[in-house]
């Protein structure tokens, strides 16, 4: 479609958007801003410093939660972009099965269940399993919770994939696993990459079922970032959340280069 | 037999590990929840009794039975402090939803009525906050609203105030809070629906008489309920369940259901306590789950 | 038109000469040996159901080797069920598909020596033309080297030369259309179904392009089954043309026949414009037999050669009613019809005028005379005429 007469820049746009990124943006501007403050208090400006980043690097516990966090973080998404993007296939492509409805059900209730709950009956599944606490609890129920963000992100991009390419592969001598292995998957690739990326995020923002799931001296990032916090500002938590900020950041960009460069025709970058 | 079927087969069996996994991770531990919400308190490790032994036979797993009871659920209706933070944490998901509402919609339409090669990159910019940590953006509030943060210097430099406000630990920073976390999930789901939308529906209601207010309220604004629908339940749901947020930002004297549940927990070390407060929020939420999950499933299935 | 209708038949005999390209490799896994008078496919009353709805009702079609073969009918007539049971992609409920006698109906698409050109083309988007082309070849095993030659020959047969590494998005609809041509055929299938082949090209390529896929059909020697919904472009192609509508095949036939001795009144008005009159059928006389119309009289028609059973319609393409100022000298042998009227409507076309006359009983007439002069304009509205043809021309179809 053509740019309308309707879809311009008026007034209206640029102010209801620029008030709507001001309000997004400007927090996370002026906490990254006051990591770099060497001073301890906010108000005052003490100049550019990177003593908050030294303090961290020398925090043995908050450095041990971070490598928990990340082992974490990865492990799951792993897992929950394969399990997801099954979940995914099975939905689009399974048409009618028994227990179907269950299973979508399954999939998508996580997306908005409030994170208490969620985390409360898996914990209460682990002690009821006598399974010790620690990494993989956190790791199973990041997966849980995470495989289904995967399930929506792989689901909308199968559904838009004409389904004439596969009968057309199938019309060229493949069956369906190698109509699927040779046309859909390289076509999904990109939403199954963003997939794994929204999974790790959310696992690296997590705080409240990993505080149920996990056990005794294995606290994630989040966690101890947390405990901080209740205790009020400090400085070095600006420094460690400006570091996960770039990480994130990092991987965005790494990922829109991917797909950038997997230029695959109707493919959009757009998570959800 | 179509070509749809012959591809289906194998696709079923991509079910299986998932499905599995969703049954063992997701569903039972609700059993556990419902059965540990009818177990008494214990001084033990698990602090709860009757512990199911199920290597005792039958008589031990029937003693065990006779022990469950409904005194959880009759505390949570005898005491004020669980229906109290049931209301509240109601009000302030109905509340929060309302304003995300009213701020995300002018948002979502001003991004869906930009030039087609601007709408990607606005999309973008309403993602990215989304996928940066929802507790640090959380706490780059506290750093602007504490008693001597960012906003009370700003107020003061302009003689807006004479004193700093207290802003931290009051529902206002809560709701800003909330609001800041969720616009993305209300923004999203208004602008998908209200770009997908034929312009030629506005110029037709144009040619038809409407003035551009009529032609919004007559037009765009019925046909963009689905996605008012789907923000709303996306925001309102787990907002009800919301713990992170009220816990930093709110003060003490009123909590919601979360931090109940999570006082019952960790605090005092009542599972049975707090399995029953999950249960309830779980039977309150029950009705908008079941709508949400409809407009889920017609978003992705019925293509 | 009608200088192709009349091309179509020599078309069909030398469509049936051997194929001058090297046997199939690829269709070899179901090698076919023809008896003499065995059609290459056979159809044996299909049928098949979509919940209640009869999508296509017992049909029963053969198609002889080499054929070029059209499925025309309006949309939701089962033509494109028809054609995708063909490939596989529906199984039917009934009936059996025979391909070289063996019954194919239940063999999966990717086991069939039969491919399809979609639609829409379905190239893969995230493969370049080459990797389009050679994607069936890499499916069936054949070697590397020759992949390669076999991918040069299509490319040059469709002249794509030098697009090898072209993504589908960088090419032109016509461009589309000719790599998805090449990828079907790269497998030298037995039987190649085209599904609308031409519906997504702007109307001067359609033309060019339909003149190109007949002759790379007769090149080929190969069976082309084609669907479509445009009965212009079913007569240009094919050799012959089955008629479908609500899930039956109405009749099967050249073009010329279709046109000239349609089946049914459905047919006659599906394909081409035709006037219609309604009436009653009275003795017949010296081969040619009364009909007393409703709208215009007594119409006199050679005397069809099945009987006719109750009310009829006589029906008369619109370029053979001739328009002249007075009425013609009585021809004995010809028996002409004559009808007057009032010219109310003139389209003019370009090579050919459509003229309305409105007859003194109040029905219209549809005459159509090619302009053959440059400046004269024959007739113009409001003109008095008389509107006539010949009883040889007339059709006499059955209510």
């Amino acid at each position: 479609m053509a740019s309308r007469r309707i879809n311009r820049i008026t007034r209206f746009n640029v102010t209801a958007l620029a008030l709507g990124f001001a309000f997004l943006y400007l927090p996370i501007v002026i906490l990254v801003i006051y990591s770099f403050n060497d001073s301890r208090l906010v108000t005052v400006w003490g100049g550019w410093s990177l003593r908050w980043y030294r303090e961290f690097f020398n925090d043995r516990a908050m450095l041990d939660a971070a490598w928990m966090s990340l082992r974490v973080a990865a492990v799951s998404a792993t897992i929950a972009t394969i399990l997801g993007t099954l979940a995914a296939v099975a939905l689009t492509r399974g048409e009618r099965f028994g227990g179907r409805m269950l299973f979508s059900g399954m999939l998508y209730a996580p997306l908005v269940m409030p994170e208490v709950i969620s985390g409360l009956s898996l914990l209460l599944l682990f002690v009821a399993l006598d399974a010790g606490r620690g990494f993989w609890t956190v790791t199973i129920a990041h997966t849980t919770l995470t495989m289904c963000f995967v399930t929506v992100v792989v689901q909308s991009r199968l559904g838009q994939i004409d389904r004439s390419l596969e009968e057309a592969a199938m019309d060229l001598g493949c069956n369906p696993a190698q109509a699927f292995l040779s046309v859909t998957l390289p076509l999904i690739i990109p939403s199954i990459a963003a997939g794994w990326m929204l999974a790790f995020t959310l696992s690296l923002d997590d705080v409240v079922i990993a505080s149920f799931t996990t056990g005794p001296g294995s606290a994630t990032l989040p966690i101890r970032i947390y405990s901080e916090v209740r205790l009020g500002v400090k400085p070095e938590i600006n420094a460690i959340c400006t570091m996960v900020i770039a990480l994130i950041a990092i991987v965005i960009t790494a990922a829109s280069f991917a797909s950038r460069l997997s230029r695959v025709q109707g493919e959009s970058a757009a998570p959800l | 037999m179509s070509a749809r079927r012959i591809f289906a087969r194998p696709a079923r069996f991509a079910a299986i590990a998932p499905y599995l996994w969703m049954v063992l991770f997701f569903l039972v531990p609700f059993g556990f929840v419902l059965k540990i919400a009818l177990s008494q308190t214990a001084i033990a490790q698990p602090p709860y009794v009757p512990v199911f032994d199920f290597m005792g036979g039958r008589e031990a797993i029937t003693a065990a039975l006779e022990q469950l009871s409904f005194d959880n659920f009759k505390l949570l209706v005898s005491d004020d402090l669980y229906i109290l933070s049931y209301l509240r944490s109601l009000t302030v998901a109905l509340v929060s939803t309302a304003i995300l509402l009213l701020i995300g919609y002018p948002i979502a339409y001003g991004m869906a009525r930009l030039p087609q090669r601007w709408q990607p990159v606005a999309m973008m910019l309403v993602i990215v906050p989304f996928w940066t940590s929802f507790l640090i953006r959380i706490y780059a509030w506290i750093n602007i609203l504490q008693h001597d943060g960012l906003l009370n210097t700003v107020l003061l430099k302009l003689h807006l105030v004479s004193a700093p406000l207290v802003w931290l630990s009051t529902d206002s920073a809560m709701y800003i809070g909330i609001v800041y976390s969720y616009l993305p999930f209300m923004i999203l789901p208004l602008y998908a629906t209200l770009a997908k939308m034929d312009v030629s529906l506005l110029e037709a209601a144009a040619d038809l008489g409407a003035s551009p207010r009529q032609a919004f309220w007559q037009v765009t604004v019925p046909l963009s309920l689905p996605g008012v629908g789907a923000g709303a339940l996306l925001c309102f749901i787990p907002i009800v369940g919301e713990f992170v947020i009220p816990d930093l930002l709110a003060g003490s004297d009123a909590m919601m259901i979360g931090q109940t549940l999570w006082l019952e927990f960790f605090t005092n070390k009542d599972w049975p306590v707090a399995s029953a407060v999950a249960v309830v929020l779980l039977v309150l939420l029950v009705a908008p789950l079941l709508l949400y999950e409809r407009l889920q499933h017609r978003q992705l299935e019925a293509r | 038109m009608a200088e192709e209708i009349q091309k179509s038949e020599p078309e069909l005999e030398r469509a049936a000469e051997p194929a001058k390209i090297e046997p199939p490799v690829v269709a070899a896994s179901l090698p076919i040996k023809l008896e003499p008078d065995m059609p290459l496919l056979r159809i044996e009353a299909v049928a098949k159901k979509f919940g209640n709805f009869r999508a296509v009702d017992h049909v029963s079609l053969d198609v002889r080797a080499g054929e070029f073969f059209a499925l025309l009918g309006p949309s939701g007539c089962g033509k494109t069920t028809l054609l995708r049971m063909l490939a596989g992609f529906e199984t039917p409920d009934e009936g059996r598909i025979l391909l070289g006698g063996k019954d194919i109906a239940h063999v999966l698409p990717h086991e069939r020596p039969v491919n399809m050109m979609f639609q829409n083309y379905a190239l893969f988007p995230h493969l370049s033309v080459r990797d389009n082309i050679a994607f069936g070849l890499k499916r069936a095993g054949m070697a590397r080297v020759d992949i390669e030659t076999r991918v040069a020959e299509m490319m040059a047969l469709v002249r794509l030369e030098g697009m090898e590494k072209r993504k589908p998005d960088q090419l032109s609809g016509g461009q589309r259309q000719r790599v998805a041509l090449a990828r079907a055929l790269a497998r030298r299938p037995q039987v190649l179904l085209l599904d609308e082949p031409l519906a997504a090209l702007d109307k001067k390529l359609r033309e060019s392009t339909q003149r190109e896929l007949m002759e790379l059909q007769r090149r080929l020697g190969m069976t082309f089954i084609v669907v479509t919904h445009d009965q212009e472009e079913a007569m240009t192609m094919a050799s012959r043309i089955g008629v479908m509508d609500a899930g039956r095949l109405d009749q099967v036939a050249t073009p010329r026949d279709l046109y000239e001795a349609p089946a049914s009144r459905w047919i006659a008005e599906f394909v081409g414009d035709i006037n219609l009159f309604e009436g009653q059928p009275g003795a017949a006389e010296g081969g040619r037999l009364a009909v007393s119309t409703r709208d215009a009289g007594t119409l006199y028609v050679t005397e069809p050669r099945k009987a006719l059973k109750g009310a009829v319609s006589v029906a008369i393409r619109p370029e053979k009613v001739k328009l002249s100022r007075r009425a013609p000298a009585v021809d004995e042998a010809n028996a002409f019809n004559r009808l007057e009227g009032t010219i109310t409507d003139v389209s003019y076309l370009g090579g050919q005028t459509t003229y309305k006359v409105k007859l003194d009983s109040g029905a219209t007439v549809s005459s159509t005379m090619a302009n053959t002069t440059r400046i004269v304009d024959a007739y113009l509205a409001g003109q008095r005429v008389v509107a006539w043809f010949t009883s040889d021309d007339c059709l006499v179809l059955d209510q």
